[in-house]
Order: structure tokens, then sequence, then C-alpha cells
């Protein structure tokens, strides 16, 4: 059981809620499922699409071929009709598309028309639209009303009548009128959380203690600041839209400063603004995490699009050397255990941490069956006053073995707290001197570097013990990646996936280089057009992949796809 | 006067006759008479001659970058609204390189305290012409004389409804005492804009300059009266006004974030098991 459902349309014509909430209804009901998002940079019209995935196994990825083609829009039909396979069932209102269409895949339901039979308005369309698709399928349309009663809190009784009788209307016409409707329904498993990518960040944040956001609204970023403005109240959290992305970084600089933490989110635009307060964060210790949210560049680029081409912007971003640690979660699982490990490294070693995503992983919905607490890094590496207030004097940057110099808080001790952009001292004001100089280089990196990167998990291994083809890959191009090595297990395939991308794992724990020299070839897939992580493997170990799969289209690899170009190169 | 040993800070590198000394000790008499200790406030300044003011004054300091001052001072102040925080730069620091920022902490009328060490001139890059430099001042970037309009940083203060608006003069040190007083017990944002020659590069507007132009601005300005004030704002040229120009009562930001109506953020901070139940609750809003 492995079904696609493409719900096509204008922007503002409401595919998202349609979505959403047929989404919610397959993960509640113990299915797994997977949803990704396509879409244009504006606010009404153009062509978009919503596609999920649902299974009763795990996915992790989209797939080309539908089962089920939502029409609102004309373009949907032009488009993606190809992609429907043999018995699959193209659902459109034709009074909405001003059209009918014949052959037997095409099945017309007077969304609109049942919509107001009930007395509601036009827009209920989209409630008879889920009950109908939820009727195609052969599902117990129950949890939709569920659903609909917490889609609609703030709306009146009558409101939440008129779409449960819509969402009954559209599932009955469905249930007569689909011919061609045959969906086999494996037993499901128990309810399972369903999680985005943004708000994977955003939870990871608050098991972070994340205490404070400031940012600058910009896809495919904004959705992080969303979630955590929608949780601020219950956490205690203060997010701040700054007047620009430079505002942004020193806001929360301030704030981690002054003892909370903090974290800011952009895109690659926004962040060469930033970059400037990075290089701050760097020379004055103050721990910062950003998030940086991928889409395709130079400049505004393909806003609503998606890429992982600034793995060697956020690497080499700002004036000077510095530590850094990068992270790329493949999906929001990791994301959200990646998140907090990220406030815990940069609060325990007070240097910037990336947590580095794109617009794929942002839009896309992943089922878990739980998340554990349990291995959460709760630890606080702020120095306590006790601690301090017994010293004769605080030096905020004092030298120590570690590089790390107790973390005072200002106003939480009797000493000062003195920091500056000016290279130091160990009290924090301006030098000029050589070796000042030199030993606060070699605190700020070369100590600090050597322990950060015990702190670095391997890659995951998966697939073949003894692999002759070994498919490399960073963050978001995990989920594909993983499918087309469980699709292709005869191959004696493998892969190994990067998650935490800088500083690169060791190589005590999993000696992953050694497995890519082993295996004949060995294929980095990436969402750019220079293999920029293949490029940075290379100069960090001295190995260099065998051939490289890019993608730079703005567009996300499908399975298929990706399949078909590992064939076309065996 | 007694009791600003302890506010004693590195040794000042500026050159001698700065104005910058008599704001120095005007600031520490302000704070002494205030009876604010060194741990309890935070100074945060940028680049510039005057971004190294906050070395100069024992305390707790984030000399930052550039005219990103008040963003850095904006998240401390959110952080820890139980904290005095003061925001210091130049001319070119405030007006020229963080102007975007100065229009916003303004808007928002969070509690920092802001002062401007203005000498209408760019000290630490050696005399080329800033935002307040008078039109038609010829330096060696501006051969052909300063060809933009000067900002009066005071109109646009008053402008943008800021919530206290003041001009002091580095050559009047009880005046600029009480000034940087009354601005330190103000809720909201304050600017005050100080005027001080730089002997070193401006020979226009030297103490003698200056000297013959300000004047106290008298018991008759109703300084809640925003027309009036535009008008006083506006006076410049052979008179000066210094004084408190502009006056509200918006409330100031950080009290309108109702996450922070009681303790201080950073209070609240590292309470892992409290955090564990509202993330246990929120696992059960995915399903």
């Amino acid at each position: 059981m492995d079904y696609t459902l493409k719900i096509g349309g204008e922007a503002g014509q409401g595919i998202q809620t349609i979505g959403d909430a047929l989404t919610k209804v397959f993960s509640r009901l113990g299915y797994h499922v997977f949803t990704n998002q396509d879409y244009e940079s504006r606010i009404r019209g153009g062509h978009n699409f919503y596609q999920i995935r649902l299974s009763d196994r795990e996915v992790r990825a989209p797939r080309r071929p539908l089962d089920i083609l939502v029409a609102f829009d004309r373009a949907s039909i032009v488009l993606h009709e190809r992609e429907l396979v043999e018995q699959g069932i193209i659902v459109y209102d034709s009074s909405l598309l001003k059209e009918s269409f014949e052959g037997p895949q095409f099945l017309d339901i007077p969304f609109a028309k049942l919509a107001t039979d009930t007395g509601a308005k036009r827009i209920t369309a989209n409630t008879v639209a889920t009950g109908a698709i939820l009727g195609m399928l052969g599902f117990p349309l129950e949890p939709l009303y569920d659903i609909i009663k917490g889609l609609l809190k703030r709306k009146d009784d009558e409101t939440r009548e008129q779409n449960r009788l819509a969402a009954l209307a559209g599932y009955e016409y469905a249930t007569k009128n689909c011919g061609r409707c045959a969906f086999t329904l494996n037993p499901s498993g128990a309810p399972k959380m369903l999680v985005g990518g943004s708000d994977a960040i955003g939870f990871g944040a608050l098991a972070g203690d994340c205490r404070f956001y400031s940012a600058y609204p910009m896809t495919p970023s904004t959705g992080i600041m969303l979630f955590l403005s929608s949780r601020a109240k219950e956490y205690g959290l203060i997010v701040e839209q700054a007047e620009d992305e430079i505002a942004a970084i020193n806001m929360a600089l301030g704030a981690s400063f002054a003892g909370v933490r903090s974290m800011t989110g952009t895109s690659g635009g926004g962040f060469a603004l930033m970059v400037e307060g990075l290089s701050l964060a760097a020379i004055t210790e103050t721990p910062i995490v950003i998030a940086l949210a991928q889409r395709p560049g130079p400049a505004t680029g393909l806003p609503t699009r998606t890429e992982q081409a600034d793995l060697f912007f956020a690497l080499n971003a700002g004036h000077g050397e510095f530590p850094r640690v990068i992270f790329a979660p493949g999906d929001p699982e990791q994301a959200m255990s990646l998140t907090a490990k990220a406030f815990n490294l940069s609060q325990k070693y007070q240097i910037p941490v990336f947590v580095m995503t794109d617009q794929y992983l942002a839009d896309t919905q992943w089922t878990l069956d739980s998340f554990s607490l349990d291995d959460l890094p709760m630890r606080d590496w702020r120095a306590a006053a006790e601690e301090l207030d017994g010293l004769d004097e605080y030096r905020r940057h004092a030298l120590t073995s570690t590089g790390v110099s107790p973390f005072g808080i200002p106003g939480k001790t009797r000493h000062v707290v003195v920091t500056d952009s000016d290279e130091h001292s160990e009290a924090g004001h301006i030098i000029e001197d050589a070796e000042t100089r030199r030993k606060m280089v070699e605190k700020r990196l070369f100590l600090k570097m050597d322990n950060i990167r015990n702190e670095i998990s391997p890659p995951l291994f998966l697939g073949s013990k003894e692999p002759e083809t070994v498919l490399v890959s960073w963050g978001s191009t995990y989920g594909v990646v993983r499918e087309a090595v469980e699709l292709m297990a005869e191959y004696k395939m493998a892969m190994i996936h990067f998650s935490e991308v800088f500083p690169l794992p060791d190589l005590t724990a999993f000696d992953y280089v050694e497995v890519l020299k082993r295996a004949g070839r060995t294929i980095c897939i990436e969402n750019n057009a220079t293999g920029q992580f293949a490029r940075l493997l290379r100069d960090e170990t001295g190995y260099s992949v065998t051939d490289m799969i890019l993608r730079y289209d703005g567009r996300p690899f499908l399975v298929e796809e990706l399949l078909e170009e590992i064939s076309g190169r065996t | 006067m007694e009791g600003l040993e302890k506010y004693l800070g590195e040794i000042p590198a500026w050159c001698p006759g700065c104005g910058n000394f008599a704001i120095l000790n005007a600031f520490k008499e302000a704070l002494a008479a205030e009876a604010i200790e060194p741990h309890r406030f935070c100074i945060v300044s940028g680049i510039g001659q005057a971004g190294k003011f906050p070395h100069y004054v024992k305390c707790n300091t984030f000399n930052g970058l550039h005219g990103r001052a008040l963003p850095v001072a904006t998240g401390i102040k959110l952080a820890n609204h139980g904290m005095l925080v003061v925001a210091v730069g130049g001319d070119g620091d405030m007006y020229g390189e963080g102007g975007n920022h100065l229009l916003h902490a303004m808007r928002r009328n969070i509690g920092v305290k802001l002062f401007v060490h203005d000498n209408q001139i760019y000290g630490l890059t050696k005399g080329q012409a800033s935002p307040t430099s008078m039109e038609g001042m010829v330096t060696k970037n501006q051969p052909f004389g300063v060809l933009s309009e000067q900002l009066n940083p005071m109109a646009m203060a008053v402008a943008l409804d800021c919530g206290f608006v003041a001009r002091g003069y580095a050559g009047d040190h009880e005046h600029l005492k009480a000034l940087i007083r009354s601005a330190l017990n103000y809720d909201g944002f304050s600017l005050v804009d100080i005027l001080q020659p730089c002997v070193s590069l401006n020979k226009v507007n030297t103490w003698e300059w200056y000297g013959k132009r300000v004047y106290h601005i008298g018991d008759d300005h109703d300084s809640r009266d925003r027309v009036k004030a535009f008008e006083k704002a506006l006076e410049w040229g052979d008179r000066i006004p210094i004084g408190v120009i502009y006056r509200n009562d918006r409330p100031c930001f950080e009290k309108k974030i109702p996450v922070i109506s009681g303790e201080p953020l950073v209070n609240t901070t590292g309470k892992w098991e409290d955090l564990k139940e509202k993330l246990s609750a929120s696992l059960r809003e995915f399903y």
C-alpha cells in the first residue's frame, strides 16, 4: 500500500487546507505519511500543489506516479495528467473549471454545488473535496469531523455544522459515483505524530531552552518564527521581528550575552546581511544558533524553491578565522534533536552553530511513532554566580586549557562582564600586542575545535555492509536517497548520510572513508550545481567521490528520478 | 566628586583636550549621584572614538560593531529588563551606519538610554564628513564642501515621537550631568545628543564656536508639546538650544511584552524539569 495524492490549484484556493486536513486524518488513523509542497512567490493565482504520500510502511520522499489528482485549476490537469498511474483518477468540479473532461480517469464532483446546498459559502467546497477524497479511498469520515472542529474552533456552531454536512455530502457522492475507486487499505498502526520541517526546528529550539528569537521574515525560514511565536506565551519566549537581518543577529547576540539562549533564522540573502554579526559572535564568544533555510540564489533567486547551495557560504562566512559547527538534518526527527544539540554546543563552547535546511525540507511533513525527550542535552553551561563571586576578579575571556572561559552573566555576579569586537585581553579590553593576539586566536580556534570534534556523531550508514556502490548525501536528500537504496537492495548498495556536516565526524567511531574507498563506485547526491559536500569531503579527508548526481533546477529529487539517474550510470 | 573611584576604567586613548573627557566625567558623576553599582548596568557601544567609552567606565560592556549598538542593547534589555542598559556612539555610528536601528529603537521605545557624542565629524578615520557635518564644510574627502544637508537628529526624533529627546553640550558640565540623570531615569528610549568639539579634526565647530551659541532651554518651553518641541528642535545656527526638547509618556516596549511582565527573562531560563513537562504537552499536539 503506497498511494500518492496531488492537490493542485491556484494560490488562495485552499489546497493547503485540504492537504493538511487529509494528512492529519491519515496520521491519526495510524498510517505513514509524507507530504511536500510546490508553490510560487505569490499570494493569489499561479499554480501550486500539495502532494501526499500515504502508506502502511515508512515513507520518506515524494514519488512521481499519482493515484489521485485533485484539480482545482486547468493547469493541474495539463501539467500533471501524465503522472497518473494506469488506474489513477482525476477528480475535479466541472463548474469550477468551467470545462468538462472526457475519459475513464475523470471524476466530476460538484464540490461547489454540494457545498452551497448545505447553506454554506462556496469556499466550503474545500471541505466537500476533503470528504470526497476520503470517500474515494474508502477511509472512515469521523476523524475528519474532529479535525474540522479544531480548524474552525473560532467560528460559530452553524459554520462547523455546515462543514460537517459538506464533508458528508462529498464523501457520499464520491462513494456512490467513483467507479474506478478500488484502493486496498492495509491495517495501520497506532496514531502517529505528524511533524513539519520548520516546526521540527522550532520544537528543537524549545527543547534547547531557546528563549529569544529575532528574525526578519524570509521564505523558507519564516515557518520557524511562526511556530515559535505561537508558543511564545506557553514557553516564556520572546520572538522579535527585527527591522532587518543585521538587527536580528545583533539582538540575538545581545540577549545571549545577557544570559538567554538565543537564535535567529533566515535564508541566504538575509544571512548575507548577518555575516558581520557572525564574526562578532565569534570574537566576543557569544553563543548563537542560526537556522539557515536555503533557497536557490544568487540574490533573490527562486524564492519559493529548493537548493542546497549555501553550504560553502555558511562554512566560510565571516571575516577572520573562528570555529563553527554546521548541522544539516535530513528529516524532522533529526531536525528536532540536532537543533537542541546546536543550543547545547553553542553555549558549551560559546560559538555559532548552524542548522541548515532548505525549502524542500521546511515544507515537508513526516510521520513519527514518537519522540523521546530523554536524550536531550539539558545542561546549563553558564557560570553560577556563587562560583564567580568568590573570585577576586572575573575575566570573561580568561585563557584556559580548553579555550572555554567561564560564561559569566552581566548582573548575575558582583563582577562586571566585558567583551569587545576588537581583539581583547582576558578581561575583555582592547589590546594591540602580538602575544595576546596569538593566544586569543589559539584559544578561540585551536583549543576549542579539538574538543568540538569529539561532539560530532558519525554519519548514518545503511544498506549493504560490503557495498559496491555507496550513495553519499547530506541534509534534506536523506529521505530520497534512503528510498533509492532500499529499492535497489539487490545491487549491493549502501548510503552514508551526513547530518552533522562540519566539522566532519572523525573516523575513530566509524571509518566512513575506508567504506568509501572499498566501494567501486561512490556517488554524491546533492541539490546544487557544484557538489559542495563532495568538495568538503575531499578537502577534509582527501577522499574524492567517483561520481555525482546534482540537481539545480530548484526542485527536489523524486524517488523515480533518482533511481533512473543511478541506473543510468551503472 | 566622591564615589567615582568605583567606576575607574582603562586609561582613555583619546586626544588631549577631547570633548569626550568632559562627557565621561559627567557620566560617571551622574552614575554616582544615582548610586548605580558597576555590575548593575551595561554599556553597549559600536565603533568610533565614542565606541571606546565603556572601556573607560568600569561596567558590564558589550563593545560591538559599527552602527550596531542599539540592536545589541535591545537584546540585552529584553533578556534582562531589570538592568540599566546604556548605548553610546558617535554621530557616524548612530546617525550614519546605524540609522535604521535608531529609527526602530525610537518606534519601539525600548528602555535603552542613548548618548551620542556628536562632534560633527569622523574622528577615528581622521576627519571625513559625518551626517551632522554642516553643509559646505570642506574636508580632505569633501574637497567641494559637504553637499548633503546636515542631519537634524533632534527634529528627526521629535518627528518619530521618540520618548525622550535632549541635547547637551560637553562644555556645560553641571547641565550635562543633570541631563544624563534625567535620561537615565526615563522609562523608555531616550536620545541625548551631546555636542562636543573634535579638537584635532574639526576646525569649524570648536569650543569657542559652541560656547558662543548654546543656551539653556528655559522653563517657558513645554517639552510635552510636540509641535513646540519640533520648533525648538529646528533651532540651529547663531543660537543652539540645549536641554530637554521633548518627552512623552509612551509606555516602554518591554512593559508591553506579556512574557516578561513578571521576572526578567534571564531569571526564568534553565528550568529543565519544567521545560520537559511543556515539551511533553507540545509533543501531544503533533498527534
